[in-house]
């Protein structure tokens, strides 16, 4: 195949950036998109061009790493899989595809197409987590027992990868998705119902410091997030942080 | 941060001043459709609402604060979510994940807003100046002949018609997502659905059928 | 440097433990105020040990390359955590997970650890649930348990295909809880460029910033390696891009012995390479032969059909099938442990059999249990066990629910539907047994410099079994090293801050420099990747599955010619002050120059056949592994003297009191 790629470029957090044009032949169906690139940066380093900064780590969709808007949506076009689970043979010969970064103002571009999602380690921060020491010294694993249902649906909302798909995908860059995700599965848990109401409150407050947008129910994200997590789990976000909030 | 101004304090409060306006909505509906089965009843119940001490003192205040409310907030949400994303993308598919509705609450939202201008001035304005300012005297009878007269031009019913199109595509998103913000989605929310749909096309589809009738009567 | 100490205690195997915990030097509260400790690496044993060693009240500084710990490659780990729970009833105990994992290490592993990791692999269960870890449970509301290869209980404790990945939030999820109170400070986008001594101590490390390429300095009074294994020193591996020997094998030139480098898990369940364009390789859990069966074609003309594209698996009636691994090894049939599985699968596959176009695949097939656990549903709900459409629906149902997300990673990478088709397997590397050799308190040859996880040698000796991983890293990080790092640092609470202006760390930053500055100077023709993609091929082809005299020999003298190249003609484009990926990824591949040779030498050393070691020139007439217990009962640990083709070997003996060294068979 014979494509076409318009890639932003920029140097880094302060440059200005633009979309730049390459071309490139001989790529397989087989590759997945991320190899393409790889073929692209082998190409572009022959030419003496700098090559194009993308992030990525495991190329098997779980690490959360890779981050590419391509042609619009935010892990390509394919549906349920992150950049690196994306392949070529969804691609025609001839086509021009854009490659632009996870944008947002709490994401900011460090180069070209890695962008700087701490913003999400530090709601995390603010309260995703268990209160409980890791001694070891807990009740056994078996003392308390979990329907089933709610423990599938914690699983669902755990299997997050914060990629930061829906952010990049939701037009007011709102991270509700990812927060809620995070929220849900602790609130679904015995184990994390004792601090529900704090984690909440702190991840929400945490979530609007780092400056997303509001959601505004599109469902963009839902359509959008690698691992399908469900926007039941904003609606039970919002629902616990509104009872949060009324016990003060 | 107060929980109000949080985000998703806001999202509440826009979904409890919109649900509110849907009900108003209904309110206004059911009148205006008294228009078309009988003058006298029409009359008696816009009489009603134009001079009730509790309608026209706490619940008109209400309302107004209610749409002032929901599109200031609308506003300052939009203002707030198109900063949140500083250099925009050169390529963004909205469509391929979200309805044309959901994406564009604040056109339709502004294009009902205009429409409330107009209808402020050619029904509210009047009636304030009527009641308050020159202080006419009361004709329980004059309504329906208002109504009338204000559907008599083809651009005002035109505007009309195309304002509640609008109306509908703002309900068809804004109505059950309402629900999702106050934190309703479970196995109902199929139902609201589809209940959305039929409001979002029966409401307004009414209000249009009224206008025309009367439009088309005259002549 | 000082030869081995293990330092295991005394007292009988069981006893070890507990009564080390209760006689080793401890640090009060008030002083550990005073410590610092650097871990680097944030996967299940650096984000555990973090967690752990910040609640007990030191100062912890963690350090990871990628952009947020939450990446680390423990996040891909995808069938199970083994813990001696005995849930099922089934007969497990500590013991007997002691005995699995000491047999399944094929005897090469040290008693010591491996029965404390069995000990303490119920706290993690607990210690997980307890953080709000989601694993399966049951309708019943309690846990629920898989088998693993190597063992004849079921143990596994999972979260679908996506344990690792539970697993790691948890332990991230504490580390954040930490890093919310300032008690890990957290460098992500950092990667550690050397360790620095003073006076024969571990005193801090030089990282460089990867977003703006500054050098920087950070001292602590121990430092804890988490950095995880090396297996992509084969390019192609399971491991994640990024991950890398550099930090063990810094502290290894810094006098760190790195142990048994050639012991090498190779995975028997991955997909098969597809082409030259090929970048990494894709793990399919082991969790999958729980209910796949193997097989290839008995017949050669099957074979020769179904590479051209004349015949479907599944028109290969059953009496032409051959189910090797059920053949040969009748009593764990397909669920024999790794090194196991994937000898078998190369056998089959030299011997002709392959069946893609490679002639290097398997086939995992489905088929039987979709029919099995269809007509349980189908009896279970009252409808006709005779339908078989209902029955294959129904039965696809189940297997979607088991392995539903390694069903569609297969099919997105292959494009083949695996609900239909058998699945494509081969062997590809996954796991490093070996690495920094560590005694009995996790700490390396180097006093203050520790190592834990896949990054040390210790539990799994020549093999690992599956689903031990997970437990080994966690057991490090939560419940092993905070204890006895303690015993260390009790001399050092009146030591102070380090000071990082001491001429140690700027000769480590200097050197540091220098060879930052040599690769952007360089200006050569060759990409890194080139390099290491030949270094992948050697390594493959003549330290993999299977390596003899002649081969290895090739491969050491191969891989120095290389390296001699590399430094030559490689080309870093782009400045040391800029994030600059060629540059980081240069690093490495140097590193993993050398540490292959070593690798090979270690290989070549080791004459005997063992886990995942096969050496040709010792096996049994029917072909399985020829173990050497009179002269290879030892660890060997590898001194650095200059480079790798000169280090000194120094052998820990393995003594084995409770269990009896027998020759390991899954017949």
């Amino acid at each position: 195949m014979n494509l076409t790629l318009k890639v932003w470029r920029q140097a880094n957090a302060d440059a200005k950036g633009k979309m730049e044009t390459y071309k490139i032949g001989e790529v397989s169906p087989d590759m997945s998109f991320l190899e393409m690139m790889d073929v692209l940066n082998e190409q572009l380093m022959v030419k003496g061009i700098d090559p194009i900064a993308f992030d990525h780590d495991c190329r098997e969709g779980i690490c959360g790493m890779c981050s590419m808007f391509i042609n619009g949506e935010a892990h390509g076009p394919d549906r349920l899989v992150t950049t690196c689970q994306l392949h070529m043979r969804k691609f025609k010969n001839g086509d021009t595809i854009t490659i632009e970064p996870f944008r947002a103002k709490a994401f900011p571009v460090i180069k070209d197409l890695t962008v700087d999602r701490s913003s999400f380690d530090r709601v995390q921060q603010a309260g995703g987590f268990v209160s409980v020491n890791t001694s070891g010294n807990t009740q056994d694993a078996n003392a308390i027992p979990i329907d089933k249902h709610d423990a599938d649906k914690a699983f669902d909302a755990a299997t997050c990868i914060g990629c930061g798909a829906c952010v990049a995908t939701c037009k007011n860059a709102s991270a509700m998705l990812f927060v809620s995700a995070k929220v849900s599965q602790y609130a679904l848990l015995p184990q994390g119902k004792v601090e529900a109401t704090d984690r909440v409150m702190n991840m929400v407050k945490q979530m609007d410091e780092e400056g997303f947008g509001n959601c505004t129910n599109t469902g963009a994200c839902e359509v959008e997030c690698p691992k399908g997590i469900s926007l039941e789990n904003i609606a039970r976000m919002n629902r616990e942080y509104l009872f949060a909030s009324l016990k003060g | 941060m107060t929980v109000a101004a949080s985000s998703i304090g806001k999202k509440v409060a826009m979904a409890l001043s919109g649900l509110f306006l849907v009900l108003f909505l209904t309110q206004h509906f059911s009148i205006n459709l008294l228009s078309i089965f009988s003058e006298s009843s029409f009359n008696e119940v816009s009489h009603f609402m134009g001079n009730n001490p509790i309608v026209q003192f706490i619940l008109q205040p209400i309302l107004i604060l209610g749409v002032l409310f929901h599109f200031s907030m609308g506003f300052i949400l939009e203002l707030q979510n198109s900063g949140s994303r500083s250099v925009k993308y050169a390529s963004y598919k909205g469509s391929a994940n979200a309805s044309w509705m959901s994406r564009n609450m604040i056109y339709s939202g502004i294009v009902i807003l205009s429409f409330l201008g107009l209808h402020f001035y050619d029904f509210w304005v009047p009636e304030m100046n009527y009641k308050y300012i020159e202080v006419l005297p009361l004709n329980p009878d004059r309504y329906f002949e208002e109504l009338v007269h204000k559907f008599e031009s083809p651009v005002r019913v035109g505007i009309y018609v195309l304002s509640f199109v609008f109306l509908a595509l703002h309900l068809l998103h804004g109505f059950a997502s309402s629900f999702q913000s106050v934190g309703v989605n479970n196995k109902y929310s199929k139902t609201i659905k589809y209940f959305t749909v039929a409001f979002s096309v029966v409401i307004p589809s009414g209000f249009i059928f009224i206008a025309l009738f009367h439009h088309l009567n005259f002549f | 440097m000082a030869s081995l100490d293990s330092k295991i205690p005394k007292g009988p195997v069981a006893d070890k433990w507990t009564n080390h915990k209760s006689k080793i030097n401890l640090v009060s509260p008030a002083n550990k105020r005073l410590i610092d400790v650097i871990v680097v690496g944030t996967g299940l044993a650096g984000a555990s040990a973090s967690a752990t060693l910040a609640e007990l009240g030191y100062n912890v500084k963690t350090f990871c390359f990628q952009d947020s710990p939450r990446r680390a490659h423990s996040i891909a780990a995808q069938g199970g955590i083994n813990a001696a729970k005995n849930y099922q009833g089934d007969g497990d105990s500590t013991y007997r997970l002691f005995y699995d994992t000491i047999k399944g290490g094929d005897y090469r592993s040290r008693e010591s650890n491996v029965h404390r990791l069995a000990e303490v692999s119920t706290n993690i269960i607990d210690q997980c649930v307890a953080q709000g870890v989601p694993f399966a449970r049951d309708y019943g509301g309690l846990l629920d348990n898989r088998s693993f290869g190597g063992v004849l209980v079921s143990r596994t404790f999972y979260a679908k295909g996506q344990t690792g990945q539970q697993l790691l939030l948890g332990a991230y999820s504490a580390m954040n809880r930490q890093i919310g109170r300032g008690k890990i400070k957290m460098f992500n986008r950092h990667e550690m460029m050397d360790l620095v001594l003073v006076d024969g101590k571990a005193r801090g490390i030089i990282t460089r910033n990867l977003v703006n390429g500054k050098i920087e300095r950070h001292g602590a009074h121990a430092v804890v390696i988490a950095s995880g294994g090396y297996g992509n020193v084969f390019f192609l591996s399971t491991n994640a891009m990024g991950s890398n020997v550099s930090a063990g094998w810094k502290i290894h030139k810094k006098g760190a012995h790195f142990a048994n480098p050639c012991f090498t898990q190779i995975h028997p369940t991955c997909i098969p390479v597809s082409g030259d364009h090929q970048s990494k390789l894709t793990l399919m859990s082991e969790s999958l032969r729980n209910d796949g069966r193997i097989w290839v074609p008995k017949k050669k003309e099957d074979v020769e059909a179904i590479r051209s594209g004349n015949l479907k698996a599944i028109n290969i009636p059953e009496d032409d099938r051959d189910y090797y691994l059920e053949r040969r090894y009748p009593a764990f049939g397909n669920l024999v442990p790794r090194d196991v599985a994937s000898r078998a699968a190369k056998e089959r596959c030299d011997a002709g059999f392959g069946v893609n176009k490679t002639g290097e695949a398997v086939y995992l097939d489905f088929a039987s249990a979709i029919n099995r656990y269809g007509k349980e549903q189908a009896h279970v709900k009252g409808l006709d066990e005779e339908d078989a459409s209902l029955v294959k629906k129904l039965g696809q149902d189940v297997v979607r629910a088991k392995y539903g997300n390694l069903f569609q990673m297969y099919e997105k990478i292959l494009d083949q539907n695996p609900y239909e088709m058998p699945m494509m397997i081969y062997p590809a590397v996954h796991y490093t047994m070996g690495g920094v050799w560590v005694d009995y308190n996790l700490m390396t040859s180097i006093p203050g410099c520790y190592a834990i996880g896949e990054a040390n040698f210790s539990d799994h000796g020549a093999n690992r079994l599956g689903a031990s991983a997970l437990m080994q890293g966690l057991a490090d990080g939560y419940f092993v090293l905070p204890y006895t790092i303690g015993d260390y640092l009790s001399n050092d609470i009146r030591t102070g801050s380090i000071d990082t202006q001491l001429p140690e760390f700027e000769k480590a930053e200097a050197s540091v420099k220098a060879q930052l500055e040599g690769f952007i100077g360089n200006k050569g023709k060759n990409s890194v990747d080139y390099y290491h993609r030949k270094l992948g091929k050697i390594m493959w082809d003549k330290c993999g599955m299977s390596r003899n005299e002649k081969g290895l020999k090739a491969a050491i003298k191969e891989i120095k010619q290389l390296r001699e190249d590399f430094y030559k003609n490689v080309n870093v484009p782009g400045r040391i002050n800029e994030f600059n990926e060629q540059l980081a990824k240069a690093g490495r591949v140097a590193d993993f120059l050398e540490l292959g040779e070593l690798f090979a030498k270690d290989a070549l050393e080791r004459t005997e056949s063992c886990g995942g070691h096969f050496r040709e020139e010792s096996q049994t007439p029917e072909g399985e592994a020829l173990r050497d217990d009179k002269n290879f009962t030892f660890v060997s640990a590898w001194e650095y003297k200059g480079e790798p083709s000169k280090a000194k070997i120094h052998k820990e003996d393995l003594k084995y009191e409770e269990i009896e060294v027998k020759t390991r068979s899954y017949k």
